[in-house]
Parts: structure tokens; C-alpha cells; sequence
């Protein structure tokens, strides 16, 4: 190893390339969406994402895209150890409001509700080896109750 | 169970009046099928202040009775076509007196024992007994290992071999995980009897009857502490909580 004077005027040197780089980064990055905004939401190809029950999920949106996986996992404990059966946040309730109107099911083609996005991210979807992807008596009979009144 | 904004769910309400009129069926003086359970809230978990079990009137069980094992194949999905390695959750035993006695069959699935083997033995704690002496499988941590299956003295669990389709929503099952009897744990949690007792009772025979056996006041402590009632292999000393009654 060098003296240490020499590895210190070095290490500024790179950090300074660094911080010129994410400047040039950020620069290029605040222009792009302005100047390409209309060419690049065609061109990115986005999963279907078909919501066809009309009414209120039990979570916001970004709340569900990111931490669905989290809330299954903390409820599936839940109900299997402990015997809390809380609809919000189980599997059943979910499938039961998001099986397709046509299949009837939550899997099975490119376009049903939990596969298309799985398919997109590429994230192996397991809980249906196990769980029914389909409601217990169809989708009809299933239909949650209008928003503001999700059971919980 | 109300929905909390005044929505009465009549489903339920009418599950509880047949409770209330099916609570008076007698098996014997003092003895009835079963009492109304107590309602618990789907946000509360299960108490260890109840032990859910069952006991069985082999008397009462006929002999060309299948009721139980067909009523448990369809409320928990599974195959109604058997093949030699299909699950069988509760199967119809024949005791015979080898002196010429008469043979009597006794339905035979998971005892939910207080000390059960199958718990102790799992490396992965997916075998479990829930606060209320359910024993269950935890699927999303059973890696399919079978050491319960060997541990069992009552030969109660079965390993799934195949690939399942068609699961019902509240017993999911898969390829892989050992599996049991669960009590109808799903039921248990609405209030209901197990499929089999139930089944049971509408044939006529009422040879199960289940219950909390530490209510003193419910009909199964009130029939165990009456009646001549023991355990299969008492001398395992594992407190099952399916106890028989004739045998």
C-alpha cells in the first residue's frame, strides 16, 4: 500500500468524479421525461391490471403494490397459528374480490389479476399451488360490499 | 357477526338457530349432541381456555356407516376417487374380537393429543398445537420431511404426493406438506361442528359428539366424566383429545 497522504488524494480525486458524474446523471434525467415523455409510455410495455369490482380496496393503491406480499405473510400467520380470520388482509378475501369475471379465476392466463403482474416482475407466484385461485361460489356471489364498508 | 355498520349477516344468525335447535337432541339422559359453543369474534385469536375435542360412542357407530369419511373428503377437498397413496384424514377402523365377539368399527383421524409426538419431532415447527389443542400443519413451513408421519402412533397423517387442483378456499393443500385431520379448524372458527359430527348426527347414529372438554358444563365433559371413556394407547400417556366410548 502507498503512504497515506497519497491514498487520501486519491480517493478525493474519485469522489469528485463521482459527484461531477451524478451531477451530469441528474442533469440528463430531469430533461429526459419532458423532451420523451409521449414516445416512452408507448414504448414500455406495462402489465394488465383489469379491477372490475367496482368499490374500494382495503388498502391505498402504492400501499398494495408494495407490500401486499407483507400483509399476506403477516395474516397467514395469523390465521393458521392463532385462528384470527380478519377478511381484510387474507388471501380469500382477495381472490374472492380480484377473480376475473370472465375465468373466474385469479390465474390461468396472461391477463388475470395476479398473474399478469407477476409475470411482468418476473416473480414466481407460489400460493396458488396450494390456495384455490377462484372464489368458493363465484365471482357474483362473492361481490364485497360497497366502499367505506370493506369488512374488516 | 355483525359487519360494524349495523348489516346483520343472516347466514350466521341462521347457522346459530340450528345450533340452538340441534342443542337439544339427546344421546342419552344427560348426554346431547352438542352444546352451543361460545361465539368468538374473527379478530380474536383462539383461547387456551378451550380444549376442543371429541368423543366417540363406538356402540353407536354402524358398521356399514361411511357418513364421517365421505362427509370429510367433501368439506375439506379431498379426492373422492382413492388410489393407495391418497390422503385420508379420518378412516372407518373394525375391531374384532378374535373369541368370536361381535366386530364394531370406530371412526379413527388425528386425537389431537396435549403432548403430541408429531409436534416434538419436527425440525422446522410446522407441526404445532394451537392454544385451543388443535394440532395442525403449517404448510408454508412443512418441508415434507415425514418425521410426523412416523412419530404418529395413531397413523393420523398423510403425505401428498400429487400435484392438487381444485383446492376449497378455506382448506388449501398442496404437493409436498404432510397433512391431518384439522378439527375443521375453519368451521371451528365460525362456530360450527366438525364436518364429521355433523354427518354423524344427520345419519341418525350421533356416535361423535364434540365439545370443549375444559367446560365442566359442556356435554362432553359432562359425558366423559359419566361415561367409561378411554384414550387409544393410554399407555402413550398423550392426552388425546379424541377419546372413545365402548370399546
Amino acid at each position: 500500500m502507498r503512504a497515506g497522504g497519497g491514498f487520501g488524494a486519491d480517493t478525493a480525486a474519485r469522489v469528485l468524479c463521482r459527484v461531477l458524474g451524478l451531477a451530469v446523471a441528474c442533469a440528463f434525467a430531469g430533461v429526459a421525461p419532458a423532451t420523451a415523455a409521449d414516445s416512452t409510455a408507448s414504448r414500455v410495455p406495462k402489465p394488465t391490471i383489469a379491477i372490475t369490482t367496482p368499490g374500494k380496496c382495503v388498502e391505498d393503491r402504492e400501499v398494495i403494490l408494495r407490500d401486499h406480499m407483507d400483509l399476506l405473510k403477516h395474516q397467514r400467520v395469523l390465521t393458521v397459528h392463532e385462528g384470527i380470520r380478519t377478511k381484510a388482509h387474507s388471501l380469500e378475501n382477495c381472490v374472492a374480490c380480484h377473480a376475473s369475471r370472465e375465468t373466474g379465476r385469479v390465474t390461468g392466463s396472461k391477463d388475470a389479476f395476479c398473474e399478469s403482474c407477476h409475470r411482468y416482475a418476473a416473480v414466481r407466484l407460489d400460493c396458488f399451488e396450494c390456495h384455490a385461485d377462484r372464489p368458493a361460489t363465484g365471482v357474483a356471489a362473492n361481490m364485497p360490499s360497497p366502499a367505506g364498508t370493506a369488512p374488516r | 357477526m355483525n359487519t360494524g355498520n349495523g348489516n346483520v349477516d343472516h347466514g350466521r344468525r341462521q347457522v346459530l338457530a340450528w345450533g340452538a335447535a340441534m342443542a337439544g337432541v339427546a344421546l342419552a339422559p344427560g348426554v346431547t349432541l352438542f352444546e352451543l359453543a361460545q361465539a368468538r369474534p374473527p379478530s380474536e385469536p383462539a383461547s387456551a381456555k378451550v380444549r376442543w375435542g371429541m368423543l366417540v360412542d363406538v356402540n353407536r357407530c354402524a358398521t356399514d356407516c361411511d357418513a364421517c369419511v365421505v362427509a370429510c373428503d367433501r368439506e375439506n377437498g379431498l379426492p373422492e376417487t382413492k388410489t393407495a397413496t391418497s390422503a385420508q384424514w379420518i378412516r372407518k377402523v373394525e375391531l374384532k374380537d378374535l373369541r368370536g365377539g361381535p366386530s364394531k368399527t370406530a371412526p379413527v383421524m388425528c386425537q389431537h393429543c396435549a403432548h403430541p409426538p408429531c409436534v416434538d419431532v419436527c425440525p422446522t415447527g410446522a407441526s404445532f398445537k394451537r392454544a385451543d389443542g388443535i394440532v395442525l400443519v403449517d404448510r408454508h413451513t412443512c418441508i415434507g420431511c415425514r418425521y410426523c408421519m412416523m412419530a404418529c402412533p395413531y397413523q393420523a397423517r398423510s403425505f401428498v404426493h400429487e400435484p392438487v387442483t381444485d383446492q376449497k378456499p378455506e382448506v388449501p393443500r398442496g404437493k409436498g406438506c404432510v397433512e391431518s385431520c384439522t378439527l375443521c379448524v375453519h368451521r371451528i372458527d365460525r362456530d360450527q361442528i366438525p364436518a364429521c359430527v355433523e354427518a354423524c348426527a344427520a345419519t341418525g347414529h350421533k356416535a361423535i359428539l364434540f365439545g370443549d372438554l375444559n367446560d365442566p358444563g359442556s356435554e362432553i365433559a359432562q359425558a366423559i366424566a359419566t361415561l367409561r371413556t378411554r384414550a387409544l394407547r393410554p399407555d402413550l400417556r398423550l392426552d388425546p383429545g379424541v377419546v372413545y366410548h365402548g370399546l
